[in-house]
């Protein structure tokens, strides 16, 4: 128990500084190597959880296809200049603001919802796990969400189509 | 030291979200807006996964993967438009982009 606690604070640590310097960064490489912390460190939250299937999905697909797809374009695209210009938007003290009003409701809401989550925690009986992690994941995808399952494949074909076309030079 | 619970994980999903949304409200690079999406994707996925800890149900985890793939759609997407944009106007910085205003 006590090394679970203590792997979610290091898990923790690594997922918000790497969030936090991938939006304070000058530079878009630095900022997409503290983004694959990131997802390295909410990859580790998952197999906190027993979620293992998620935490190869999240490696192989987020960090190996999704930050390379990142990568390759701010290779493509020159951000030389963008680099030595100024960085933040003219509005940033009302977007903090905003955001930090958000955070307040969200934060009130946690405080005064928390007894409820920790009834809900401890109260749900230790259901009997018959089936591995992967094999529950395929089931519940493959019989109660196919549908769902089908129509994010043709959103992917989409995507893929769509995206060759904005970057070919003459359609 | 306190056993983790699920209100350990949603306080840091929403700090993840806060982070990606100024991320998104304050950086002017367009690359650095599309990674906090990212953040923000995350933050739900955190979220998902650990009431679908909690509650032993395992739909939340079947969720999660369709954020997942919702996620690569919108990064394949939004980086096509970015080089097509970069091609055509020379510049990465999204208050410089301001044809349709007057």
């Amino acid at each position: 128990m006590l090394i679970d606690t203590i792997l979610f604070y290091i898990f923790a640590v690594l997922v918000l500084g790497g969030g936090i310097l991938t939006i304070t960064r000058r530079s878009a490489i630095h900022s997409a190597i503290s983004l694959i912390v990131s997802l390295l460190g909410v990859a580790g939250l998952y197999l906190l959880q027993q979620a293992e299937f998620l935490f190869a999905v999240q490696i192989v697909l987020y960090v190996g296809g999704i930050m390379v797809l990142f990568l390759f374009v701010i290779m493509l695209v020159n951000l030389d200049q963008a680099a030595h210009e100024r960085q933040f938007s003219r509005g940033w003290t009302v977007a903090l603001a905003a955001t930090a009003a958000v955070g307040a409701e969200i934060g009130y809401f946690l405080y005064r919802g928390k007894d409820a989550f920790q009834i809900a925690s401890n109260g749900g009986q230790q259901a009997v796990q018959a089936l591995g992690n992967t094999e529950m994941i395929a089931d519940s995808l493959f019989s109660e969400y196919l549908l769902p399952f089908e129509i994010a494949s043709v959103l992917l074909l989409v995507a893929v189509v769509g995206s060759v076309m904005m970057a070919k030079k003459r359609v | 030291m306190h056993p983790i619970t699920t209100i350990h994980y949603l306080v840091l999903s929403a700090a993840l979200l806060l982070v990606g949304t100024v991320g998104i409200l304050t950086r002017r690079n367009i690359v650095i807006i599309l990674m906090s999406i990212e953040l923000i994707l995350n933050a739900v996925n955190i979220n998902l996964v650990a009431f679908s800890h909690t509650l032993h149900n395992i739909n939340g985890q079947v969720f999660a993967i369709f954020v997942i793939c919702d996620a690569v759609a919108e990064a394949a997407v939004g980086l096509g438009i970015l080089i097509a944009l970069f091609r055509n106007r020379e510049t990465v910085q999204a208050d410089e982009i301001d044809l349709l205003k007057w």
